[in-house]
């Protein structure tokens, strides 16, 4: 295994510098969760996640850009104004233009940044009507989701992480998996309210490009709406003590029937806790 | 400012105090200077195991070395909190600030050379209560405090219910009172003592820079001994500033902690801009290219570093006007750091170089403070920084622009002034030896973390899903190669000073135009008994 994962280093190192330059390690990413040797970001299954991965991908550019300017730059001193190439050194020290331009053209790069940024923001923070609202509440240490009533649901389920290799089913990795996961229909909007029961802890799902502090006392929200079925992994994302690695998210995107079957069946599963106060966004709808 | 007991040591400056009198008791700041710098540099090792303790961990999936994540985290918490309070600020603002501010502006001494001591000692106390708090209970049936070194509530108060952050807390307080009481002596220095002539748009870069970052140091300081002593009231008296509970708020204690953690990362760089500006033109036998705009792009990013601190916040739950007044303030901040590079490229531009130790950690410096500083671009911009936040990236990030930046100076500084500290000459090989083993370790340890982050990997993980194992493995060979490196450092300070070549008050020739190359090296206990006049140096 380690011998082979050596072998695999060196093409990987090779491509890395490369693939990190053009973006397109998202091509061979696994899908909803990390994969070995990857150099970009994980494969985005929202539109707005591929909105920031479009975005990153733009800086990405322009950084490598102005990196291989600055280099580019050193090397030239480097080979001329060494002390034998150029034994007498020149005594400027000032040139207004070119003061001038490294001023106005940083500036200028920083609004072409900002432009597209702010757009970006603004589609993150101003959440488009939800079709469906999950509650999810951070514990030291996992996770609980809850299913306001007045859409079809009316229970919650705490999340926990499976410790032992048996437990686990084939396509759940090592550290991500989850007993229970929180199940959402393809295609819809779902916002997520979140809050905590102690410490701090982070909601963030990589390829759904989420991720929205628990904190005890307030209740933040986002949203997401994945374009795809499949299972999207995430993991706690600020330090909570002892269980911090341990407590990953797991998403479940189905179908609307199978999440019409998976709701029937979860009321039964988990009628043991009731609901708490119905959530009026869900409502609007 | 010299009272009657200078005046009198002045009239046979040869005569030098008994050993604890001189080191124990100590008002010379050259020999404050030296203690902070052996200081720094033990704490520094102290943090770097640390470090090395996690890099082994996180070499391989799952738990090999710790027993539990919690110890991890105290592990990552320790080397936070010593490497910025321990390492680099007693070095570069206590060692070499100490050293050369007041030889560099034609002074005798510091302004207050008794509080000088006493913030020496304080920084000692201080670690000393640290390295307690690493021995004491925690979280409950741990040793130590693990909620990393931004000490976020809930986790810092209920979360660790032990004595292990009281000690952290009171070892902040001292190491604070020490640098608020360094600040005041390094602005009434830099003010009042300067020599005769020397204007403030004389005054040397590194100057320019311990004033900016002796500012940053007393206006942010005194938030953050608030917010912890809200921290520990809340811990040991009842009061609820950050618990809900109590109709108190985590967030708020957030914003108080970056408010004061944000200049912070400007008071870790900014020395290491004046001390590269100086070896920069030192080599390049070139005065500074574009003087002013080099110090007031400094004093921007002082002013500007304190209204951007809630980029580290973007994921709290911020409104979305608040983010954007954020990601636009903290681009701001590109154009004087911009500014400042493309000087450094322009006063080497038409040089004649010499590439000494010193020069190509300098110029490796400004090549990767120009990477570290394009991914905090990425960073300033909230919504990928939504992707990015907490994960490696950061780490990657911010190691960068501190562990590539400032230390990367500080040895730059330390190959650059050893001969003028010590008054012996350092073979260059050695200090070459060492740039390019931490050149090679730095960036196989830190670049792949740019990987780990983009791939989700969260940071202040003990124990990681197995997809980030390649990454990981390849980072923890880097760290070990960069930590190999401090052994040619020492190797080649033992050398020295075995060797005893007696150095030249000025080993650098004509390029080096700083006032501690007109003296001997090293230079005598006290310096410009007849102040310096400073004639127009042609800025």
């Amino acid at each position: 295994m380690r011998i082979e994962n050596e072998r695999r280093s060196v093409t990987a190192l090779s491509t890395a510098a490369v693939a990190l330059v053009l973006g397109i390690s998202e091509a061979w990413a696994g899908v909803g969760q990390p994969s070995p040797w990857e150099t970009g970001m994980q494969e985005m299954v929202t539109e707005l996640a591929h909105g920031v991965s479009n975005f990153h991908t733009y800086l990405v550019w322009l950084i490598t850009g102005i990196c291989l300017f600055v280099l580019a730059l050193l090397l030239v001193v480097v080979a001329r104004f060494n002390e034998k190439k150029n034994p007498v050194p020149s005594k400027t020290t000032h040139h207004t233009l070119l003061e001038v331009a490294w001023t106005i053209i940083p500036v200028l790069i920083l609004v072409a940044i900002a432009i597209p940024s702010f757009r970006l923001l603004r589609q993150q923070l101003v959440p488009p009507q939800a079709d469906l609202v999950v509650k999810v509440t951070g514990y030291s240490w996992y996770w609980g989701y809850e299913y306001p009533a007045d859409q079809n649901g009316g229970f919650k389920f705490d999340s926990n992480m499976i410790t032992e290799a048996k437990d686990r089913k084939p396509d759940q990795p090592r550290l991500l998996g989850v007993d229970n996961a929180m199940v959402v229909p393809v295609g819809k909007t779902v916002l997520v309210q979140v809050t905590s029961a102690d410490v701090i802890h982070s909601f963030a799902v990589p390829s759904f490009a989420v991720k929205i502090d628990a904190i005890p006392g307030r209740l933040n929200e986002y949203w997401f709406k994945a374009d795809r079925e499949g299972v999207y992994y995430g993991q706690c994302s600020e330090l909570c003590g002892n269980g911090h690695p341990y407590m990953p998210i797991e998403i479940r995107v189905v179908s609307e029937q199978q999440y019409a079957a998976w709701l029937t069946e979860a009321k039964k599963r988990y009628a043991s806790t009731e609901g708490s106060a119905p959530l009026k966004l869900a409502t609007a709808q | 400012m010299a009272h009657a007991a200078d005046a009198a040591h002045a009239d046979h400056h040869d005569h030098l105090p008994s050993f604890w009198r001189r080191w124990f008791y100590s008002t010379n700041h050259k020999d404050i200077g030296t203690l902070y710098l052996i200081f720094g540099f033990t704490a520094g090792i102290v943090g770097g195991l640390l470090s090395i303790g996690m890099r082994l961990e996180l070499q391989e999936p799952g738990l090999q070395f710790f027993s539990n994540p919690q110890a991890f985290n105290v592990f990552v918490t320790g080397h936070g909190l010593i490497m910025v309070f321990f390492m680099v600020m007693p070095t570069l603002i206590g060692g070499f600030g100490n050293w050369f501010i007041p030889i560099m502006i034609g002074a005798p001494d510091m302004a207050f050379p008794r509080m000088n001591n006493i913030s020496f000692w304080l920084t000692v106390s201080a670690f000393a209560l640290m390295l307690c708090s690493l021995f004491v209970e925690g979280a409950p049936g741990s040793l130590g405090f693990g909620g990393g070194w931004t000490v976020y509530p809930p986790l810092s108060t209920a979360g660790h219910p032990g004595p292990a952050l009281d000690f952290g807390i009171l070892a902040l307080h001292l190491a604070g009172a020490a640098s608020i009481l360094g600040a005041i002596n390094f602005i009434t220095t830099i003010l009042n003592m300067r020599a005769p002539g020397m204007t403030l748009h004389k005054m040397p870069l590194f100057a320019w820079a311990m004033l900016v970052t002796a500012f940053l140091l007393l206006l942010s300081l005194p938030v953050l001994a608030g917010a912890i002593t809200m921290l520990l009231t809340d811990r040991n008296f009842g009061t609820t500033f950050f618990d809900p509970s109590g109709g108190g708020d985590p967030v708020l204690y957030q914003h108080l902690f970056w408010f004061f953690g944000h200049p912070e990362v400007y008071i870790m760089i900014l020395p290491a801009f004046g001390i590269v500006s100086h070896i920069i033109s030192t080599f390049s036998r070139k005065p500074i290219f574009g003087y002013l705009g080099m110090a007031y792009a400094m004093v921007a990013i002082g002013v500007v570093g304190f209204i951007v601190w809630a980029h580290h916040m973007y994921t709290v739950g911020l409104s979305l006007q608040t983010q954007a007044y954020f990601v636009f303030a903290t681009m701001v901040i590109a154009v004087p750091t911009g500014v400042k590079i493309f000087s450094w490229i322009a006063t080497m531009w038409g040089g004649s170089i010499r590439f000494t130790a010193a020069m190509q950690w300098a110029v490796g410096f400004v090549f990767l403070f120009t990477v570290g500083g394009v991914t905090g671009v990425v960073l300033a911009n909230a919504p990928v920084d939504r992707y990015m936040h907490d994960t490696y990236y950061v780490v990657a990030h911010f190691h960068y622009v501190l562990s590539l930046g400032a230390v990367f100076v500080i040895f730059a500084a330390m190959y650059y002034w050893f001969p003028k500290i010590t008054g012996y000459v350092m073979p260059e090989w050695i200090g070459k030896l060492h740039f390019w083993v931490a050149f090679i370790g730095s960036n196989v340890l830190f670049f792949p973390m740019h990987f780990l982050g983009l791939s989700g990997m969260p940071r202040r993980y003990a124990d990681y899903p197995d997809a980030f194992a390649g990454w990981n493995y390849v980072s923890s060979i880097g760290a070990y190669i960069f930590f190999a490196g401090l052994f040619i450092f020492i190797f080649g300070v033992i050398y020295s000073f075995v060797r005893k070549e007696k150095a030249a008050g000025n080993p650098w020739g004509e390029g080096a135009t700083t006032l501690e190359w007109t003296l001997s090296s090293p230079p005598p206990f006290h310096q410009f008994e007849t102040l310096p006049r400073v004639v127009d140096t042609g800025h």
